[in-house]
């Protein structure tokens, strides 16, 4: 399968004078004029901002009043299109989603590529245009931002680096300790969707259903949760790893047990289907665009309206709940009435072969 | 889904469940047979629904847990070759050999790929015509078709640059060695439905015939697994010993012709060594003769394995159902599911590495070990 074949470069038109490079060449983070026609001609307008338009050493920001919260991510994705959105929009919405798990509203965010010498341009324009729309949807500026070019064979086509700043508001106390015996265990909607979607593209499965990345910004979502109360305890987002390393990092960080309802969990059937058929489990899958929110018992019935009120908590579901037992170890009872250990994987999932 | 969540319903669950635990009057020990069934009872928490008479012991149906070392360290050392990608299914690379697994030879600089059908690993062959591409060929009559179809399409097209290291195994000689052995306490088995729906049912009638032990052709979902339990202890409670097909839907008598032939005709049988069990005669499967050039141990001709099982792991003595794994010294101490020191402690559904989940629950839940 052609890795770009979902993505559309038809609508991309180069800017002048970068025309006369259809391709990254080493001179693109020579420093020189190339660099500064990129940065120039692509960045600066598609990532308009003040603090970024002064072209500075550093981007200079009025310091909001509150506690911080300062985050980075790398993105590495292999293929860099996928259906549901591309490496730029999952660099954007990552940083934003990691800084609205503790609560935060996202404010400013930086960007760092390294770029493979022969990236099509048309290709970087698309990831750049993705960036530019997920931080306008988010409502985040991209204020400083850096560019190298490393030789053909030693990257990706590209990997990007975004760094963030959010400001948590005054009432809001959301940590991975913060998780109390009895609260609710919500999630945010259907899961698994990112990483069978990236598996079947790079693997060419198809599994029924065609399938998209949940790639989004949560910090609407959570802005919605937060204004229906603030006894929200945890939020994560359930990236690597899926929804079951999400839970046993709170179960650890807060030393206490978590069970959950198997047949709770929303699960589409082409990604239940697809797990079937590679011997893979939904829990274990990669998410962008969920959350898990750990909740006061007295909170919950607020948050979930909330949330299902939300675009992107349509499908909210409580799936379980704290408990004093067990600590440290996330349990789950099955269709059936059994019970299982869930634990962290060791490393990648893996497909069964019987 | 349609034609699984009818298998999975609760309520039929909680009345197979009612059922058996109704007939069971006494002790039973009952092999399930093939890894797929016990990732659904670990899976489904099958085991510990089931009344405490019936214990489950885990068989060496796991094709990960019984592939030798002896061929695990081929493998690791055909796929260390810089002409070679060496392509296998997923579960495989975690496996330890001797000294390392697939991943550590990936990270070495070896083009080792996971591929999902050994199909992929033909077309693999046909895109790099200047480099060697084998598939690691493991597995139970269930997915023999597969590899003996890519084989068969490897001779076909001329492929010069595909083999495969083939260690395939079967059902019904590792049951005959289990029943022979003085040892033995298994009193009944699930057969593999997958496996019954290649090869048929009818291998298992002189075992059940010759041995006068209950054989209950079983499927994958947790209501197949109840029935196959189900009827297997009805036969243990009234004395019988029959070949029973509790997966109808999917496997007959003859089973599946085609692929049957397909099987004869790229392989044959042949002894073959069982990991932490050992040889057992005729229990697997060899390339024929005229498919000898594609057979990856000939053409690499991999000399010098010097193979070194941990002295600690009990692996073989589990699989056989005659240590629980945490009666083994090592569980939980030198072996966890990090640190595994047998294959039974790798894949989740390795008795050693439920027993290892199961265990820390049951102990947190009630301060009882298991």
């Amino acid at each position: 399968m052609n890795e770009f074949s979902n993505a559309d470069f038809s609508n991309w038109t180069c800017p002048l004078p970068l025309r006369s490079y259809p391709t990254i060449v080493m001179g693109h983070g020579g420093g020189g004029k190339l660099s500064a026609e990129l940065v120039e001609h692509l960045f600066a307008p598609a990532f308009r901002s003040a603090a970024l338009d002064a072209l500075g050493d550093a981007a200079v920001v009025a310091p909001p009043a509150g506690r911080l919260a300062y985050s980075t991510d790398s993105f590495v994705v292999r293929p860099l299109f996928f259906p549901g959105g591309n490496i730029g929009a999952l660099a954007v919405n990552g940083t934003v989603n990691d800084l609205a798990m503790m609560g935060a509203r996202p404010l400013y965010l930086t960007v760092g590529m390294i770029l493979e010498e022969g990236l099509p341009l048309a290709h970087l324009g698309v990831i750049v245009a993705a960036m530019a729309t997920a931080a306008r949807t988010a409502g985040v500026q991209i204020v400083a931002g850096d560019t190298k070019v490393v030789d053909k064979g030693h990257g990706d086509g590209i990997y990007i680096n975004t760094s963030g700043i959010g400001v948590i508001p005054a009432d809001v106390q959301i940590a991975p300790d913060q998780a109390r015996p009895g609260d609710v265990v919500i999630v945010s909607g259907e899961i698994g969707l990112h990483g069978v979607t990236i598996l079947s593209v790079r693997e060419g499965l198809e599994f029924g259903a065609p399938l998209e990345s949940d790639c989004a910004a949560l910090n609407g979502l959570v802005a919605a949760m937060l204004a229906a109360s603030c006894d929200i305890h945890v939020l994560r987002d359930p990236t690597r790893g899926g929804v079951a390393a999400t839970l046993n990092e709170i179960a650890s960080a807060s030393r206490v047990g978590v069970t959950y309802e198997e047949r709770k969990l929303p699960v589409p059937p082409a990604v239940a289907a697809a797990c079937d058929m590679l011997g893979m489990d939904p829990v274990y899958i990669a998410n962008e665009g969920k959350l898990v929110a750990i909740v006061a018992p007295n909170a919950a019935d607020a948050v979930l309206e909330a949330m299902q009120r939300h675009p992107l908590g349509v499908k909210a579901t409580v799936i379980g709940r704290i408990t004093e037992q067990h600590p440290g170890m996330v349990v789950a009872r099955t269709g059936i009435g059994g019970s299982r250990v869930v634990d962290m994987q060791i490393g990648e999932q893996l497909p069964r072969i019987c | 889904m349609k034609y699984l969540d009818e298998f999975r319903n609760p309520e039929l669950a909680q009345r197979l469940f009612d059922e058996i635990r109704s007939v069971t009057t006494r002790p039973w020990a009952i092999m399930e047979v093939c890894g797929g069934q016990t990732h659904s009872i670990i899976r489904n928490g099958i085991d510990q629904l089931l009344p405490v008479e019936i214990e489950l012991i885990h068989g060496p149906g796991c094709p990960v847990c019984v592939t030798p070392l002896e061929l695990i360290d081929k493998a690791l050392a055909i796929a260390s070759r810089p002409t070679v990608i060496f392509c296998s299914f997923g579960d495989m690379l975690r496996v330890p050999g001797s000294t390392k697994d697939l991943f550590r030879v990936k990270s070495e600089g070896n083009d080792v790929r996971i591929v999902y059908s050994p199909l992929d690993a033909v077309k693999l062959a046909q895109a790099n015509p200047t480099r060697e591409v084998v598939f690691f060929g493991i597995g139970f009559e269930t997915t023999a078709p597969a590899n003996a179809l890519a084989v068969h399409q490897a001779k076909r097209l001329g492929l010069r640059n595909f083999s495969m290291l083939v260690s395939h195994v079967l059902v019904p000689p590792a049951i005959t060695a289990i029943l022979e052995s003085p040892t033995n306490r298994v009193q009944a088995f699930l057969a593999a439905g997958h496996v019954c729906s290649v090869m048929g049912t009818w291998e298992y009638e002189p075992l059940v015939e010759r041995y006068r032990v209950p054989i209950v052709v079983t499927g994958f979902e947790p209501l197949d697994v109840l029935e196959g339990i189900r009827r297997t202890v009805l036969q243990l409670e009234r004395g019988e010993a029959q070949l029973e097909n509790a997966y109808t839907r999917a496997v007959n008598r003859a089973g599946n012709l085609p692929a049957q032939q397909m099987l004869a005709d790229v392989f044959e049988v042949t002894d073959r060594g069982w990991r932490g069990i050992g040889v057992i005669p005729n229990s697997g499967w060899r390339l024929r003769d005229v498919y000898r050039d594609f057979d990856a141990e000939t053409r690499f001709a991999v000399q010098n394995i010097h193979t070194e099982e941990s002295a600690l792991c009990h692996s073989g003595e589990v699989l056989r159902g005659l240590l629980k794994p945490n009666q083994c010294p090592a569980f939980g101490k030198e072996c966890t599911p990090r640190t595994p020191l047998g294959a039974t402690m790798v894949s989740s559904e390795g008795a050693c590495a439920a027993y290892y989940q199961y265990g820390r629950f049951a102990q947190s839940e009630d301060g009882a070990v298991l």
